[in-house]
């Protein structure tokens, strides 16, 4: 029987960019579509359906005493798959457990920094999907942003810092992965924010999030001030905290900026999103770290899993941040935009309250990558 | 469709579908049809891509009440 490796194992080594082999045997439709990314993570594909009379299609890749860590969807087919290799005389051969069912749901947590006042930021790295999620810690109190459905995860985490959660923000509706904010509110009893205007069509009651109205984490300590910044929706509102960070939800990431068109108003949105990128965010001070909501290329996530950037070296290397030129703009973000994310439009629904899918259906819906970037 | 043999796959998680599939084929002849019942949602792509890299042509699938059946004819 070969050996096993969890999820959190694996993430230890892709955050710490430690030379990685995977050997991913699900059919090549759905390694094409979405696999795991690292910067020193090698790849290998081959369908477990075509090693089941012997490995030698892959014989000739793999070294006798080599690390080897094989993927499927769920893990039962890697488990069959590891053990044949082991049999071939290979001796460090590990199935992932869970799959990808179970990578899509890890979630890590990476120390950004200290706040003022003794509190802490962290931020959660889905390394399955590259969605990046917020943990800020002060006083004894709590606030999250951008959570996942796996939320358990910000609980436990929140009682091991002998913190209690009080504040549970979303910088926008989120169309590529199922937001666990109004669902951990309700649990710890915190407060739910959402920005008014894109939540014209929820059926739950919220906060309103409105630039200018801070919130407070741990008294009187951290602040965090949205910043209202639409593109990426009509919404979209960015956070300082702690004068420090810039939270900048999905409008700009390290090496791309947002994309307008998820909900289906790209004309109308590019231009919220040049003036966000071009003259919003200009105005702010350019020491502020960027932290973004999402990363979508292994390079962007730096040594020990950290995902950011100083805003203004953004303006001099981001390719989206180039364009000066109004309709050069509006150009490069309507004809750069990627296909849209797996199930978007249920996604939308699920995150407005007016569809309820079981937890099973909930998983299937966010299976592949996020999407949320153009790259000019 | 008429189906040569008849093989339940059903409460089975990948990888074995596939794998009791290809025995099944094993014991056909070139032209006879295999008629595969499952119930793990994974198979519809991996009988699909499996089928085509062994030139085996699927010449109908169904989905009922959770359970998909499938007609896959021998090269």
């Amino acid at each position: 029987m070969s050996k096993t490796i969890t999820t959190k194992k694996l993430a230890k080594k892709v955050i710490n960019h430690e030379e990685t082999l995977i050997l991913d045997v699900r059919n090549t439709d759905e390694f094409d579509n979405w696999k795991i990314e690292g910067e020193k993570v090698e790849v290998i594909n081959e369908p477990y359906f075509n090693l089941l009379d012997g490995i030698d299609p892959i014989a000739d890749k793999l070294q006798k005493d080599q690390e080897i860590i094989v993927v499927c969807a769920k893990g039962g087919s890697s488990e069959m798959i590891a053990d044949f290799i082991e049999e071939a005389g290979y001796t460090n051969v590990y199935s992932l457990e869970g799959g990808m069912k179970a990578w899509s749901e890890h979630l890590e947590p990476v120390k950004i920094g200290d706040l003022s006042d003794g509190g802490s930021l962290y931020q959660f790295v889905r390394l399955g999907k590259g969605c990046l999620s917020y943990f800020i810690v002060s006083n004894g109190e709590a606030a999250i942003v951008d959570a996942n459905r796996m939320i358990d995860i910000y609980e436990d985490f929140s009682k091991e810092q002998g913190a209690q959660i009080k504040h549970v923000i979303d910088t926008h509706l989120h169309a590529d992965h199922i937001s666990g904010g109004r669902k951990l509110a309700e649990k710890v009893e915190g407060e739910y924010y959402l920005p008014p205007k894109d939540a014209t069509e929820v059926t739950f009651d919220y906060t309103p999030l409105e630039d200018g109205k801070d919130i407070i984490v741990g008294n009187t300590s951290v602040q965090v001030q949205p910043v209202y910044s639409p593109g990426h929706t009509i919404g979209s509102t960015s956070f300082i905290v702690d004068d420090t960070y810039l939270l900048t939800g999905d409008i700009l990431f390290v090496k791309s900026i947002g994309r307008p068109d998820l909900a289906g108003l790209v004309e109308d949105w590019v231009g919220d999103l040049r003036n966000t990128l071009y003259s919003r965010y200009k105005e702010l001070s350019e020491d502020l770290m960027v932290l973004p909501a999402h990363y979508s290329f292994a390079e962007e996530l730096g040594k020990g899993g950290k995902v950011s950037a100083r805003l203004g070296d953004l303006y001099g290397r981001n390719s989206g941040l180039q364009v000066e030129d109004e309709n050069e703009f509006r150009k490069m973000v309507t004809e750069n935009l990627p296909p849209q994310p797996n199930a978007y439009e249920d996604i939308r629904k699920t995150n407005m309250g007016k569809i309820t899918p079981d937890t099973d259906k909930q998983k299937e819906m966010e299976t592949g990558p996020n999407r949320c970037a153009v790259e000019g | 469709m008429e189906a040569t043999k008849v093989l339940d796959a059903k409460g089975l998680a990948c990888p074995m579908p596939i794998v009791k599939t290809k025995k099944g084929m094993n014991e056909i002849n070139s032209g006879d049809v295999l008629e595969v019942h499952a119930t793990d949602k994974g198979a519809k792509n991996d009988l699909t891509a499996w089928a085509k890299s062994g030139g085996h042509e699927i010449l109908e699938n169904t989905e009922e009440d959770g359970v998909l059946k499938f007609w896959i004819k021998k090269a």
